[in-house]
C-alpha cells in the first residue's frame, strides 16, 4: 500500500536510504522487492513529500517510529491542487477505510503542517472547519486524541527553503500512522555528554548511521576507531552489543578521570556499556587466524587528517625506511610507549575494508564516512570498492565550500577468501593511482584549509567551469 | 576484558605462528552483569573456540563450563547461563595477556587490554 511520507527538511540525502535500511529490519525478503517511491505531481525530488510502497500499516509505522528523518507517516485520505479537488478526492476515498477512523467512541484531532508557508491560526481553524464533509463522530481530543489526521499544505510560489520551487501547490489530508521520535535528539545532544573529543559524532547522525546499520538486540557492533564511543551509543540506544577499539589508550582507558571516560558516557545515559574496548592498531589488528564472520556491523568515522589525523604503529623514521627499528631494552619493556606514524586515509580505507570483509557476517554492513573534495565537481566521484561488497547507500552531507563528507552504507554479498583479498589489493592500488592523489597524506587537511588565494590563482579555470554549473543548493540544509 | 574479546584476540607479534590463545594473568577479577540475550549468544557460539573459553574461564576462577560441548546444548537455559556469565560477565580488570610463543606480556589495565606493539615487533 503506498503511503505518504513528509519528511524533516534536512539531510536530504539520507531520507530515503533511512527508510530504505529501515525496510529490511521489517519486511520479508519479497516485500522489500516491493518496495518503491514515487514523487507527488511535478515536486521536485527533494520534496519533503514522498510516498512510498510498504506491505502494510504496521510495517510503516515501525518504520516511521524508528526513524530519525520520517516526520510523519500517513494514510492518505485526499490530495489535489486547490481545496474542491482535495474534497471530491476525500469523498471518492473509500468508505470503508475512512470509516472505522470516525466511529462515535473515538477521539480525534486535526493538526495543520505547512511547507514553505505560514498560516495563521485563523486560517487553520477555518481549513479545519471546512471539513464538516467527513462525517466526524468521535469527540475532539487534543491532548492524547486516538486518531491524528493532519492537513498539510505546499505553495507554489518561487523557491522553496532553498529548493528549486516546486511548481504545482498541493494539499494533503491523511492520517498519521507514525513518525520519528526526536525527543532522543536533545536527550543524546553532544553538549550534554560527559566525555567529548574533538571529533565526537553529532548524535542525529550517529542515529543515522545505526539505523543505516541495522542496529538491534542480538547484533555486534564493533567501532575501529572508536575514540569517545559516540556512534557506538547510537548502536547500544537501539540494543546492539557494541565492541570498539582505537590506538589512543588515553582516550579508550583514562579519559578525563574516572567519572569522564567512554564508559561514563554510557552510564550517563544507561545504556549497557561496551562488552569490549580495547587498544589495538587498525593497521595491525591483533584478531587471531581463522576468526572471521563475527561482527553484524562495523560503522565509523575513520580518521580524514582534517580535524584529527590516524596513527598507526611504527615511527615516522620507521616507515620511511630511514632508520631500523629501535630494540626496546628489555628492563623498560613494561612501561614503554611505542612511537606511531601517520596513518592516511588510503591506506586506512584500505584496512577498513579488508577488516570488514573478513569480520563481517554474510549480509552485515560497513557504514562509514568518506570525505569528498567538492573542487573535483567534473570528475565523477569514485568510492572505494571492494569485491566482497555492494554499495546500497551513499548520502552527502556538505561540511564547507571546499570538502563534504559521505555516508556510505555497503553490504557484504560474498565470502572472504584469500584470492579476494588479493584481487582487492590490486583494486585497491588502481583507486589509489587514479583516483584518490588528495587522500595521501594531509593533502586533503591542505585543500580544506589553504588560504583563497592560492587556491584561486591555482585554479582559475576550475572557477570558470564550476560557474558554469552551479552547486545544487538543496543539500546545505 | 571480556572472555568474548581473549577468545577473539591473539598476539601479532611479527614472526609469531601461533599466537593464540593468550595466557591469563589476573590480577583483580571482577564479575559485571550483562543482560542476557539468547539470540547473540546462538550466534556467537559456533565462533567460539570452545578449549580456549573453558580454560581462560577457570583462570578467572570460574569452572562451571563443560570440556566438550554440542550445539544442542544452546537449547538449555542453564547452559545458555553458564555460557552467558562466562563469555560476557567475567572481567579482567588487571591482569596482562601472555603471547604463548614469545611470552610478551600485553597490560590490561582499567579492563582494557592494550595491544599495540613495540616498534621493534612490528
Amino acid at each position: 500500500m503506498w503511503y505518504l511520507c513528509f519528511f524533516f527538511h534536512r539531510l536530504l540525502d539520507y531520507r530515503k536510504a533511512e527508510v530504505e535500511s529501515l525496510a529490511q529490519l521489517f519486511c520479508s525478503e519479497d516485500e522489500l522487492n516491493d518496495l518503491q517511491w514515487r514523487l507527488p505531481l511535478h515536486h521536485h525530488q527533494d520534496s519533503p513529500f514522498h510516498f512510498v510502497n510498504l506491505p502494510s500499516q504496521e510495517v510503516a509505522t515501525k518504520i516511521a517510529n524508528r526513524s530519525i528523518l520520517v516526520k510523519g507517516m500517513y494514510e492518505l485520505w485526499g490530495e489535489g491542487g486547490n481545496y474542491e479537488e482535495l474534497e471530491e478526492s476525500i469523498r471518492n476515498y473509500p468508505d470503508e477505510r475512512k470509516l472505522p477512523y470516525l466511529e462515535s467512541d473515538s477521539t480525534f484531532k486535526i493538526n495543520v503542517d505547512t511547507f514553505g508557508k505560514v498560516i495563521s491560526l485563523q486560517e487553520q481553524t477555518q481549513r479545519i472547519q471546512g471539513f464538516n464533509y467527513i462525517p466526524f463522530k468521535g469527540r475532539v481530543n487534543l491532548r492524547n486524541p486516538e486518531h491524528k489526521f493532519w492537513l498539510m499544505e505546499t505553495d507554489d510560489y518561487g523557491a522553496n527553503n532553498g529548493l528549486p520551487p516546486i511548481v504545482e501547490k498541493r494539499i494533503f489530508f491523511g492520517r498519521e500512522i507514525g513518525g520519528a521520535d526526536r525527543k532522543l535528539l536533545p536527550t543524546y545532544q553532544l553538549k550534554s555528554r560527559t566525555y567529548l573529543g574533538p571529533t565526537a559524532m553529532d548524535a542525529e547522525i550517529a542515529f543515522l548511521m545505526a539505523n543505516q546499520a541495522l542496529a538491534t538486540p542480538g547484533k555486534l557492533v564493533y567501532d575501529p576507531f572508536v575514540g569517545t564511543g559516540s556512534i557506538l551509543i547510537a548502536a547500544a540506544h537501539y540494543g546492539a552489543m557494541t565492541m570498539g577499539a582505537d590506538i589512543d589508550i588515553r582516550v579508550v582507558r583514562d579519559g578525563r578521570g574516572p567519572d569522564c571516560n567512554v564508559w561514563s558516557n554510557f552510564k550517563q545515559y544507561g545504556l549497557p556499556m561496551p562488552i569490549a574496548l580495547l587498544r589495538a592498531d587498525n593497521n595491525l589488528p591483533p584478531w587471531r587466524s581463522g576468526l572471521k564472520e563475527v561482527f553484524d556491523a562495523i560503522i565509523c568515522d575513520p580518521p580524514y587528517g582534517v580535524r584529527a589525523g590516524g596513527r598507526k604503529s611504527g615511527g615516522r623514521k620507521l616507515l620511511k625506511g630511514v632508520v631500523g627499528p629501535y630494540i626496546v631494552p628489555d628492563d623498560k619493556r613494561t612501561g614503554h610507549i611505542p612511537s606511531t606514524g601517520a596513518y592516511t586515509l588510503v591506506e586506512c580505507v584500505h584496512d577498513l575494508l579488508d577488516l570488514a570483509a573478513r569480520m563481517l557476517v554474510m549480509g552485515g554492513r560497513l557504514v562509514f564516512f568518506y570525505p569528498v573534495l567538492r573542487e573535483d565537481d567534473n570528475a565523477e566521484t569514485h568510492f572505494p570498492e571492494h569485491p566482497c561488497f555492494k554499495l546500497i547507500a551513499s548520502s552527502e552531507q556538505i561540511l564547507s565550500s571546499r570538502y563534504s563528507r559521505v555516508l556510505l552504507t555497503m553490504v557484504k554479498t560474498s565470502q572472504y577468501t584469500e584470492e579476494v583479498a588479493e584481487a582487492a589489493r590490486i583494486k585497491h592500488i588502481d583507486f589509489k593511482e587514479n583516483h584518490v592523489k588528495w587522500l595521501e597524506d594531509g593533502n586533503l587537511h591542505s585543500a580544506v584549509f589553504s588560504p583563497a588565494d592560492a587556491q584561486l590563482n591555482g585554479a582559475a579555470d576550475a572557477k570558470a567551469t564550476r560557474e558554469a554549473k552551479p552547486k545544487y543548493r538543496g543539500k546545505y540544509v | 576484558m571480556r572472555l568474548l574479546s581473549h577468545n577473539m584476540l591473539s598476539s601479532n607479534i611479527k614472526g609469531v605462528t601461533n599466537g593464540f590463545p593468550l595466557r591469563i594473568e589476573a590480577e583483580k577479577v571482577v564479575v559485571k552483569q550483562v543482560d542476557l540475550n539468547v539470540r547473540f549468544l546462538k550466534n556467537m557460539f559456533p565462533k567460539i573456540e570452545w578449549k580456549a573459553l573453558v580454560e581462560a574461564s577457570r583462570t578467572m576462577g570460574y569452572a562451571e563450563l563443560p570440556e566438550e560441548v554440542e550445539p544442542s546444548k544452546l537449547d538449555s537455559r542453564d547452559f545458555l547461563q553458564k555460557f552467558h556469565h562466562a563469555l560476557l560477565e567475567l572481567v579482567l580488570e588487571e591482569g596482562a595477556l601472555v603471547c604463548p610463543e614469545t611470552g610478551r606480556r600485553f597490560p590490561v589495565s582499567k579492563g582494557i587490554p592494550n595491544m599495540l606493539l613495540h616498534e621493534d615487533e612490528v
